[in-house]
């Protein structure tokens, strides 16, 4: 194993020091199942090589081969795409089938549809989901509890139960007969009422020290005042949670924007792609799906370490 | 109260009025979300039942038929088949999608190298827009070049014909749902496992517990408020499944992937029958919100555990 061949050939000490050889690999500082005592017998640490060697190749199949294929699948020409068996590497790289799943498929206004979505959507998060858990955890007001209950009470309701009837009030909206099909506002609004956002949002302002409120209203601040230069300054990692859920969640949405934006001009990446799958040849087809997944996967090699506190830290919801 | 805060500096407010500005404002706050709630959640939530119970074209008045609605719906012989099919592929989503990322989850965190990469790497699909993930999933089981294929015929075995039969079509889509979603339980298995304290692992050594003992009478029980969680929520999540048999097979071949979801979606936009589809709605709701309640009431536990 690579462990004995890195041995200088001049330690004959270490022979005789028998299977506890000092390396610092494997005295960690947290104890797992398995005790440090055994990784570092003889076949204790053959056994962990082999298997980090094992999970690391079959992850790297399993996890990342797909993403490579789904790449270099693009870059080759229609007849090599084609071509049984297939070649591992493009014998000639082309980026026509981007170019043409660009311009053909009009990935550019999904893009700004999407991004549009998304953006307008954690707006109207930030400001009406954070005062509403502001005014729930430092205002007080009466019946506040209902208010709240009724809020986390929608978490009971998977979205797709009330699909069909959602869809109808977008469709024409109660009291104002208005029709936000095909209009942004069937993205935006709709995204606010989220149970779980309110209740992220609130159970972190019920930390915030009463003092620190006090002391702001002893100077005679506004509770608008206090929202904005004593609680936001002091919620920038929830903020950071809320927006990158939010964000992510309208990003990758599939039934709602099928539903509220069937017009061509105003889907969703996602959808848009969706709605010409029977229209396009593979090799465009796979371009678009590269194409579409690289902001996601740009803001996950952004913001990854957030991402992955987020997920483990504060939600569960999948 | 907030009352007893009351400024001091002898303004002539009295205790009445401070308290009716403080509920003004509060309520100024929460207009916004309470508007946005009223309209695309809580009554939704009402019209789905009156619905279920109306006949409705949007154009004369509805009218009510009671229960009629659902009789239609349970008579449908595909009703039936989709709901099979959603138990189906819960169970064995739950089978792969659910045991997989803890063992996953337990594998990784023995491991002392690569841990970066190894968890980068498996939370990358769940990065992936869904639909995208879907549809690179269906050339991948294009049964002429497609990829699983190839990698079949290149260990020697015959080529299957994945999403065109009916005996294979499920546990395809099956595959593509764990693939895209295995991230995210392991990664929430291995903050909860680094949360395990080691003392108890020696102990249970020094008790003389091997390894797959440890991991029964340790691991498991300190982790089971998050395993009982977990399994509550994906329980939730693969019972409404619908991207996969809409972009994968359209609910084919014989109606093998129609899922519960698909099944309203195409009652409400294929046949006009909102009626028939907001009943489906409501059942799939009655059986949901057993999974739901369960749910707030353990993670309820566990938040409470924690603090």
């Amino acid at each position: 194993m690579s462990v004995t061949a890195t041995r200088p050939p001049a330690a004959p000490a270490a022979k005789t020091g028998g299977p506890r050889r000092p390396r610092k690999v494997f005295s960690s500082d947290h104890r797992t199942v398995v005790s440090p005592h055994h990784l570092n017998t003889l076949w204790g640490r053959r056994i962990y090589w082999a298997v980090l060697v094992l999970v690391v190749v079959v992850f790297t199949l399993v996890f990342l081969f797909p993403l490579y294929w789904m790449v270099t699948g693009a870059m080759k020409t229609q007849e090599e795409f084609l071509r049984l068996p297939p070649t591992y590497f493009p014998s000639s790289v082309t980026l026509e089938s981007y170019t043409q799943a660009w311009e053909l498929m009009g990935l550019g206004k999904f893009l700004l549809n999407t991004f549009q979505y998304a953006f307008g959507a954690l707006a109207f998060t930030l400001a009406f989901d954070v005062a509403a858990a502001y005014a729930l955890s430092k205002l007080r007001p009466v019946f506040g509890n209902v208010v709240l209950l009724a809020m986390l009470s929608t978490l009971m309701i998977p979205p797709t139960v009330i699909l069909l009837p959602a869809y109808l009030t977008v469709k024409d909206l109660p009291l104002l007969q208005l029709d936000l099909l095909n209009t942004p506002w069937a993205i935006w609004l709709p995204t606010v009422a989220n149970g779980f956002t309110v209740f992220l949002l609130k159970r972190f302002f019920d930390g915030i020290p009463r003092e620190l409120i006090e002391a702001a209203q002893i100077d005679g601040a506004s509770a608008f005042r206090i929202l904005r230069s004593v609680v936001l300054p002091i919620s920038r990692p929830i903020l950071g949670v809320v927006s990158i859920l939010t964000v992510t969640n309208v990003w990758r949405d599939f039934v709602w924007p099928l539903l509220v934006l069937p017009d061509p001009e105003r889907m969703t990446i996602s959808v848009g792609i969706a709605s010409l799958r029977f229209n396009m040849p593979q090799t465009t087809m796979t371009a678009a799906l590269v194409i579409a997944s690289i902001p996601t996967i740009v803001v996950f090699l952004a913001f990854q370490r957030h991402i992955m506190a987020g997920l483990t830290a504060g939600s569960l919801k999948g | 109260m907030a009352v007893a805060t009351r400024p001091p500096g002898g303004r002539s407010h009295s205790r009445w009025g401070l308290a009716v500005r403080r509920n003004l404002t509060a309520y100024g706050f929460l207009s916004g979300a309470l508007i946005c709630f009223a309209f695309f959640s809580w009554y939704p939530m009402v019209r789905g039942f009156v619905l279920s119970l109306q006949h409705n074209n949007f154009v004369d008045p509805p009218e009510w038929v009671g229960l009629e609605n659902y009789r239609t719906v349970l008579a449908d012989p595909v009703f039936q088949t989709a709901w099979v099919n959603t138990v189906v592929y819960t169970l064995l989503a739950l089978l792969c999608g659910y045991v997989v990322p803890f063992v996953v989850a337990l594998v990784l965190n023995e491991l002392r190298h690569a841990r970066g990469y190894l968890r980068f790497v498996v939370y990358l699909p769940v990065m992936l827009p869904p639909a995208v993930a879907v549809l690179l999933f269906k050339w991948f089981y294009d049964p002429g070049p497609g990829l699983f294929n190839q990698v079949l015929g290149l260990v020697g075995l015959p080529g299957l014909s994945w999403l065109d039969s009916s005996s294979t079509a499920l546990i395809s889509l099956v595959i593509v749902s764990t693939w895209m979603n295995l991230g995210t339980g392991t990664l929430i298995y291995l903050a909860a496992l680094q949360s395990v304290p080691g003392e108890l692992y020696e102990a249970a050594e020094l008790d003389g517990a091997g390894f797959f003992r440890r991991i029964w009478h340790v691991t498991i029980p300190q982790t089971r408020l998050i395993l009982l969680v977990m399994l509550l929520l994906q329980i939730i999540a693969t019972m409404q499944v619908f991207i996969e048999p809409y972009l994968l097979t359209g609910g084919g071949p014989e109606d093998a992937t129609m899922s519960v979801v698909y099944l309203m979606y195409q009652y409400a936009f294929v046949y006009d029958d909102f009626g028939a589809g907001s009943a489906m709605g409501v059942m799939l709701m009655l059986v949901l919100m057993v999974f739901s309640a369960a749910y707030l009431r353990f993670s309820r536990d566990d938040t409470q555990e924690r603090s």
